[in-house]
Formats: C-alpha cells, sequence, structure tokens
C-alpha cells in the first residue's frame, strides 16, 4: 500500500500524485519505472517514477488517463492508498556525461524527464528540454523543468507557446545549430510515434539516442516475457533490460503492433469500468 | 488384516465435459469410506520402500495404518512431522515416479493410492477448527526469507516454530510462487494454498509482499539496515526460456508463465469482471510436454478455446508431466502431436498469429538425459492452423538478485551454489534452495530443501 499525500491536475486528463513510498525512495534512480495495482482484481501497470525525495520517502508519479487502470488511478484522492506499488523496477538511464543532453518528452514523458535531467545537470552536463503538446494549456510541469535545465524549448501545434510546430522539427533546428545547438545525446520519452519521429531524426545524423519502451507488462521482473522487444536484432525483456535502449536498433514496428494486441479488450474494460464507477455514484 | 486388492480405490472426478469450460478443482477427493478402504490395502511391509521414493521420508505405512484405524488426528501429525505442505503435496506431486512407483504393491498390482491418502487427511485438518494460537518467536535473530514459493513458505514455518522470527519479502502481489501464479485452480484450489500461509501467519511469520529483493532491498539492506541474522533465497525458476525460432514475437504467442499468470494471478478467466484479458482464438498450440504445458493446454480449453493441442518433439514415453494430469488432458479433449517439433510461427500481415509449421520426428539413440533423441524426418513438414502458441519449453532461475549481489555464486545454468548439506551459498548466512538452486523441479524437493536449509539456519545462527 502506498498513501496518495498531494494530487495535482496538470491537463483534464494528467494526474500528478505525490506517494509515500519510503523503500522504493531510497532505492530509485533516473529513469526506473514502478508497477501498480490499484483495486482487487485489478491489472498491474508500469508508471516512470517522475521523481523521488528519499528524505521524505517519497515518489511522484504522473498518470495520463488512456484506460482502465490509469482512470481508476485518476480518480483516487488524497488520503487513498494506492493498493500496491512495486519498484523500482528496470535500468537505470546511463548516458556518457560531459556532454549537451537534449531530452525531449511528450505526455506523461514530460514529467520522467523531471528526476532525470536534475541529476543530468546537476553532474555538469549541458542540459535541454523539448516538450511539445496541442496548446499551451497542454503542456505540463514548465516551470519544474524550466527550473533543471540550461534551456526549455517549448512547442505547440497552434503555436500558442514556444515553437510552433512538432518536437521533431525543433530538434531538427537545434541538430542544424540553432538554438542551444546541436546535441551530443538525445533521450525521448512519450508516445511511440513521437520516439519513433525522434528516432528517425538523429539517425542520419549518426546521434547517440535513447528511447524509454513501453510495452505491455505483468510482474516487471523478467518472469513473464510479455514486455519482450527487438533490439539490435535480439529479444529483450523491457522491464528488465530496459526501459531504455539505443533508439536506431529499436524494431518499432514490432513494438507498436505488441502494444496493440488488446485493443477490443481494453475498450470492453473500460466500458465495465465506466458502467462500475457510474453504479458506484448511484450509491 | 490388510486386504489384497488389485485396484486402487477410485477418485471420484468432475465430468470432463463440464470441468473442461470451469476452474472448479477436478479431483473431488476420497470420503472417509474411500479412504479407510484404501487404507486397508497397504501391506504395511517390513521394509517400507514408500519411504525411500518420498523426497522427505514420509512414514507412510504410519499415517496410511492410522486412516484404516480411523485415527485422524494421529495421521496429520504423522504427516505433518515430515511434509509441511500435504494438502499441496498431496495433489500435485508426482507420485508414480516417487513414492507409489516403490510400493511393494506395484509389482503386481496397482499401488497404494498414498498421493490420494496424503491429500485426504490433509484435508481433514483443514477442516477441523483452529486451535490456540500457537507460541510467537522469542529468539533475537531475526530470519529474512526471499520468495514466497514452496521453498520459502517451508523454510519460513520451521524457523518460526525453532523460535526465530521471520519476514517473507515476495516481489509480486501475492505470495505462494508458482502455487499462485502458475498451478491453476482446477488442480490447486487457492484456498487450500491461503490455508497454508493463514498458518504461517498465526505462527508470528510476516509477509512483505511487492518487495523485490535485488531491486527495493538490496542484500546488503537485509544485514546492515534491517538488522537480519541470516538469509534464505527461495525465488525460483522463473525465467521463461524461448526457442528462437521465427515468429515468436508475433501477437498470439506467450509463454507458458505469462498465459498462466494472466489467468491465475491476474484473474483473466474473468475478464472484464477484472482487468487484466487474456488473448485466446479458437485453436491453441502449447509447445512442451511438462505440468507446465499440461496446466496451459487445459487452461486454454477453460478460457474458451474450441480445441487445444500438445506439440511435443518427443514422444509420450519422454513425457515428463503428472501421468494424471495427462489422463485429465486427454478425458478433456486435448489433441496431442507427439514427435512434432515446431520450426517456425506463421503470421498474417497485421502480425497476428495463423499457424505453427512444425517437422515430425523419430527417436533416435539416447541423449544426455537418457532419453531417446528426437531427429527430425527430412521433407515431413507441415502447418498446423492455430491462433494462438503458448511456449512451454522450461524456465530458468531469474538473473536478477544474482545480477545486484556481489559474490554470489551460480553455475553456468545460472543455479544458486550451495554446500549440499547446509545449503550455504557462497555468501555468510545466505542459504538458499528450491528451484534457484536445482533448476525447475517440484513442489516437494523445494518444501524439502526449505525445510532443510532452516535446520541449517538454526545451527548457524545459535549454534545448535
Ligand atoms: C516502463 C513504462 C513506463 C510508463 N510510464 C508511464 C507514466 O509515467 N505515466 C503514464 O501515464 N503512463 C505510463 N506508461 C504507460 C502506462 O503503463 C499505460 O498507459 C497503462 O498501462 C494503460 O493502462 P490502462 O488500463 O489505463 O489502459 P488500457 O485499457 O490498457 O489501454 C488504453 C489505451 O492505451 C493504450 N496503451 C495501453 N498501454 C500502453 C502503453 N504501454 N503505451 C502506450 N499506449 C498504451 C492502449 O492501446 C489503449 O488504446 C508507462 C509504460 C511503461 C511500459
Ligand atoms: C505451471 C507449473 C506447474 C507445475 N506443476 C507441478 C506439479 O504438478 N508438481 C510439482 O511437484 N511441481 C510442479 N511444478 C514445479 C513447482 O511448482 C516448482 O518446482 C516449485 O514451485 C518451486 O518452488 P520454489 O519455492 O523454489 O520457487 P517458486 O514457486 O518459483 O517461488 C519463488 C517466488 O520467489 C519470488 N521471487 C523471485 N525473485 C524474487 C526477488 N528477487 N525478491 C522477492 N521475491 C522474489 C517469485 O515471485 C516467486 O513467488 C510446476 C511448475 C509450474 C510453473
Ligand atoms: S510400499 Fe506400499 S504397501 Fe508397502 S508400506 Fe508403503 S504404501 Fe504400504
Ligand atoms: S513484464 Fe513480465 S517479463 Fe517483463
Amino acid at each position: 500500500m502506498a498513501r496518495i499525500l498531494e494530487k495535482r491536475s496538470l491537463t483534464p486528463v494528467t494526474k500528478l500524485f505525490r506517494v509515500e513510498s519510503p523503500l522504493v525512495a531510497a532505492a530509485a534512480r533516473p529513469g526506473q519505472f514502478i508497477i501498480v495495482r490499484v483495486r482487487e482484481g485489478g491489472e498491474r501497470i508500469p508508471l516512470t517514477i517522475a521523481d523521488y525525495d528519499r528524505d521524505n520517502g517519497t515518489l511522484t508519479i504522473v498518470v495520463q488517463e488512456v484506460g482502465t487502470t490509469t482512470g481508476y488511478l485518476g480518480a483516487l484522492e488524497v488520503g487513498d492508498d494506492i493498493l500496491d506499488l512495486v519498484g523500482p523496477l528496470g535500468m537505470a538511464l546511463e548516458i556518457p556525461a560531459g556532454g549537451h543532453i537534449v531530452g525531449i518528452g511528450g505526455g506523461f514523458g514530460a514529467a520522467a524527464l523531471l528526476c532525470l535531467m536534475r541529476e543530468l545537470s546537476a553532474r555538469g552536463d549541458r542540459t535541454t528540454i523539448i516538450i511539445g503538446a496541442r496548446e499551451k494549456g497542454l503542456l505540463i510541469l514548465v516551470e519544474e523543468l524550466a527550473d533543471i535545465c540550461d534551456d526549455l524549448e517549448l512547442c505547440t501545434d497552434d503555436g500558442s507557446a514556444g515553437f510552433k510546430g512538432l518536437v521533431t522539427e525543433r530538434l531538427a533546428q537545434l541538430i542544424g545549430g540553432d538554438g542551444p545547438g546541436r546535441p551530443d545525446s538525445v533521450v525521448a520519452i512519450g508516445p511511440m510515434p513521437m520516439m519513433r519521429a525522434v528516432t528517425d531524426t538523429t539517425r542520419d545524423f549518426g546521434i547517440p539516442t535513447l528511447v524509454s519502451l513501453d510495452p505491455l507488462m505483468i510482474d516487471g521482473t523478467g518472469m513473464c516475457g510479455g514486455c519482450r522487444v527487438t533490439v539490435n536484432n535480439e529479444v529483450k525483456f523491457a522491464c528488465v533490460d530496459g526501459p531504455f535502449f539505443d533508439a536506431h536498433q529499436v524494431d518499432f514496428e514490432e513494438a507498436v503492433r505488441r502494444n496493440k494486441m488488446y485493443v477490443q479488450q481494453e475498450q470492453a474494460s473500460k466500458e465495465r469500468a465506466e458502467c462500475r464507477s457510474l453504479a458506484m455514484g448511484q450509491d | 488384516m490388510p486386504l489384497k486388492r488389485a485396484d486402487k480405490t477410485p477418485m471420484s472426478e468432475r465430468d470432463a465435459e463440464l470441468r473442461s469450460h470451469d476452474f472448479v478443482e477436478v479431483n473431488e477427493g476420497y470420503n472417509f469410506a474411500r479412504a479407510r478402504f484404501e487404507a486397508e490395502r497397504c501391506l504395511r511391509c517390513q521394509d517400507p520402500v514408500c519411504i525411500d521414493g518420498c523426497p522427505v521420508r514420509i512414514p507412510i505405512p504410519d499415517f496410511v495404518h492410522l486412516i484404516a484405524a480411523g485415527d485422524m488426528a494421529g495421521a496429520a501429525k504423522v504427516l505433518r512431522s515430515a511434509n509441511p505442505l500435504p494438502a499441496i503435496c498431496g495433489r500435485v506431486c508426482p507420485q508414480e515416479s516417487q513414492c507409489e512407483e516403490q510400493c511393494s504393491l506395484g509389482t503386481r498390482f496397482v499401488p497404494v493410492a498414498i498421493g490420494y491418502l496424503e491429500r485426504f487427511v490433509a484435508d481433514w485438518e483443514m477442516g477441523q477448527p483452529a486451535g490456540e494460537a500457537p507460541a510467537q518467536p522469542t529468539r533475537a535473530e531475526k530470519v529474512a526469507i526471499i520468495g514466497s514459493g514452496p521453498a520459502g513458505l517451508v523454510c519460513a514455518g520451521e524457523l518460526a516454530r525453532l523460535g526465530h522470527p521471520v519476514t517473507i519479502y515476495e516481489g509480486l502481489h501475492a505470495a505462494g510462487g508458482v502455487l499462485r501464479y502458475g498451478i491453476p485452480e482446477f488442480r490447486l484450489p487457492k484456498k487450500v494454498l491461503d490455508w497454508e500461509i493463514e498458518q504461517l501467519k498465526r505462527l508470528g511469520v510476516e509477509i512483505v509482499c511487492n518487495v523485490i529483493v535485488g531491486k527495493t532491498l538490496s542484500m546488503d539492506d537485509l544485514f546492515e539496515k534491517m538488522g537480519y541474522s541470516a538469509v534464505f533465497v527461495g525465488t525460483g525458476a522463473g525465467l521463461p526460456q524461448f526457442m528462437g525460432i521465427p515468429g515468436e514475437n508475433l501477437n498470439g504467442v506467450y509463454s507458458a508463465n505469462e498465459f498462466l499468470t494472466r489467468v491465475n494471478l491476474m484473474h483473466a478467466n474473468d475478464f472484464p469482471n477484472a482487468d487484466t484479458p487474456v488473448m485466446v482464438g479458437k485453436r491453441v498450440a502449447v509447445i512442451g510436454a511438462g505440468n507446465t504445458a499440461m496446466d496451459t493446454v487445459r487452461t486454454a480449453l477453460r478460457v474458451g478455446a474450441e480445441k487445444a493441442m500438445i506439440v511435443y518433439r518427443r514422444s509420450v514415453a519422454e513425457m515428463t508431466a503428472r501421468v494424471e494430469e495427462h489422463h485429465h488432458a486427454i478425458e478433456e479433449g486435448v489433441e496431442f502431436h507427439w514427435l512434432t517439433n515446431p520450426v517456425e510461427i506463421l503470421g498474417n500481415k497485421d502480425g497476428w498469429v495463423t499457424g505453427l509449421k512444425c517437422i515430425s520426428m523419430e527417436l533416435g539413440e539416447p541423449d544426455d538425459s537418457g532419453r531417446a533423441r528426437p531427429v527430425p524426418i527430412e521433407g515431413s513438414e507441415f502447418v498446423l492452423p492455430v491462433d494462438n502458441v503458448v511456449l512451454s519449453i522450461g524456465n530458468r532461475p531469474n538473473p536478477l538478485l544474482l545480477q545486484t549481489t556481489k559474490g554470489l555464486k551460480s553455475n553456468k545454468w545460472g543455479c544458486l551454489v550451495v554446500e549440499d548439506e547446509s545449503a550455504q551459498t557462497s555468501l555468510r548466512h545466505v542459504f538458499a534452495g528450491g528451484d534457484a538452486v536445482t533448476g525447475a523441479a517440484t513442489v516437494i524437493l523445494a518444501a524439502g530443501a526449505g525445510k532443510s536449509a532452516a535446520a541449517a539456519i538454526h545451527a548457524d545462527l545459535c549454534g545448535e
């Protein structure tokens, strides 16, 4: 059980939680994740550790409500407990020190950059963060991210804040020498199409790029193999070997296809969950 | 007077057609009359060879005789003195290659149904009202157990009885190891496992789920931060193997671990009431012929497959599953493709499984394992049309703890190396047993290892 100490709505469908979890906070490293289950009969879902506070024994997670379990989680309030929380899982991010590192976040991925980019900045790397959204109101954690990097680049589809266009278009400009300039390495966290586009953008320039793959997971310890991905023609278990992989070696097509394996069931589950919460509301 | 009846007293079983669509236990257990009738078959041999066949040396004739005499409490006591998990072992032990294989009756007749009797006594015990709370641990030396499979559970119980405060750390959200996530309800009802776990709690054993040692806590943390005096590693062999054939990452391909975990641990059979789905098409092929494969193929039927089949490169004689499970699978309509080796999983343009390409095999000379080596028959490739493929070709120990614990030694298969007698690993005060040491084996071997490790740990800590 993990008690929720703080909840913030970042967008209508994105919630930030600070939860009590001293053991995980003590062991966590940037880039690792947890697995939670929020009700009896519930699914186990992976969530990135956006930030951790060892002194206070807390974790910060940011959840984008896309389906059943993220929906249940988003509905929890301060003082509620998360039924099961286990971690930290996966390998911490490893990037050679001393260069210009660009972190790119989309959706919840922006939050995942928090502890990660702070640590890189702290060890002396030059850091740039690029985050993007449809419009200004959907950009999350802008102030917090601005504090922990040398340059924060905002992108919006409609131009309501920062650069008008996609994060990858801005990335291409940086590679061309604009703004904070060409990265020595890139880390991308977010929706698969975004990570794929970043990968295509850096490939021709040979810029080392890491992506955080998000396959479906169950145990998170290497026991089921459900999270397998193909990297450099080898099968890897993302929960123990990842979640970060050399982007230019990732078989994205397979990863995307495997993530869609349960689309129909996910829809059925979501409808059932909505009925359940309606029924609860009537009590 | 012992009665010589050639056949064993039948176990009542649920109707095959009915049961293959639900998860209720197949074997219904003996009633008292049947148990007594069966117990009376035992010859009470001078040299009870059945005991030699039992990995934990249950004094079999003694408990069987007590059943015949109607002394159930006495029988239960004898049984428990040797086997801490009788209700589970009575259901899942491969008796035909252990006690019952040795039984003297077996040379001319059918051996005594030792497993059924073991289960009968243990089920009787579960039905008794709980006595007074047992004494709580009083000793100062705390022990941490990593993993809550049979090895960890038994080790914890024994140490608690010896007076040690014990904490079990389990990575998953529920305790029991393979007994929880692997062996299905229709073979081992979870209420049996829950009852055993309840007994441990009554003994004062603390069970902490959602802690992965090597991730959440390190081995050093256990000693230095948490103050444990010794650690028992019972982390099992939970790393699924894949074959390395083309198509293994197609949609609709599972490891047996994933398939069974979705159903047993996450209750996918109850989807969408439970939130985790499992994908089963009309035709499911399960590769392998061990207990795991048999559980998987029968589970596939129960979650909606119209046709479920076993594909195995050797013949029925080399199958490693319990004989009873094989029989039950046949009754339930499972199809068997013996001497058939998968060479490729075929898919459609959207990446979904459509078939399993196989090659027929024939048996050749014995191989390293002493079993006849299957060799492919050239040009005999054919395609089985299937919607799902589940690989059940074996598990290895999970390397997670090894990778994060300095000085912990393993062999080339990733099994922890321990001293034979003491179960001590390469690290001081760290002991190990069960599948983590032997590689995938049996419940009773894991339970036995947990028990002897407990004695070794107690000796290590108390010099007794
Ligand atoms: C290592 C890792 C870290 C993650 N970190 C975070 C995080 O910090 N915050 C966060 O909100 N989410 C994160 N995710 C994704 C999150 O786990 C999924 O969104 C979640 O499992 C969806 O569960 P659900 O029951 O709400 O929705 P479901 O009913 O399972 O799915 C609803 C919809 O979301 C899509 N979907 C499901 N799973 C994924 C996935 N893994 N990736 C992309 N789309 C998916 C489905 O295709 C479907 O359209 C992470 C995933 C991984 C593997
Ligand atoms: C489907 C299936 C059917 C089987 N059928 C039979 C049968 O009929 N008869 C029979 O005798 N045997 C059977 N077996 C084999 C038997 O179940 C195993 O030999 C036995 O469970 C091994 O016990 P164990 O305690 O060593 O490990 P496990 O039962 O594997 O338990 C290990 C536990 O440790 C946990 N763990 C692992 N690493 C960590 C960590 N780092 N930190 C915390 N926790 C951790 C795991 O989550 C797991 O719960 C079957 C196995 C399977 C998979
Ligand atoms: S070998 Fe068979 S007949 Fe003899 S004591 Fe054991 S169970 Fe009874
Ligand atoms: S989630 Fe089960 S092996 Fe990775």
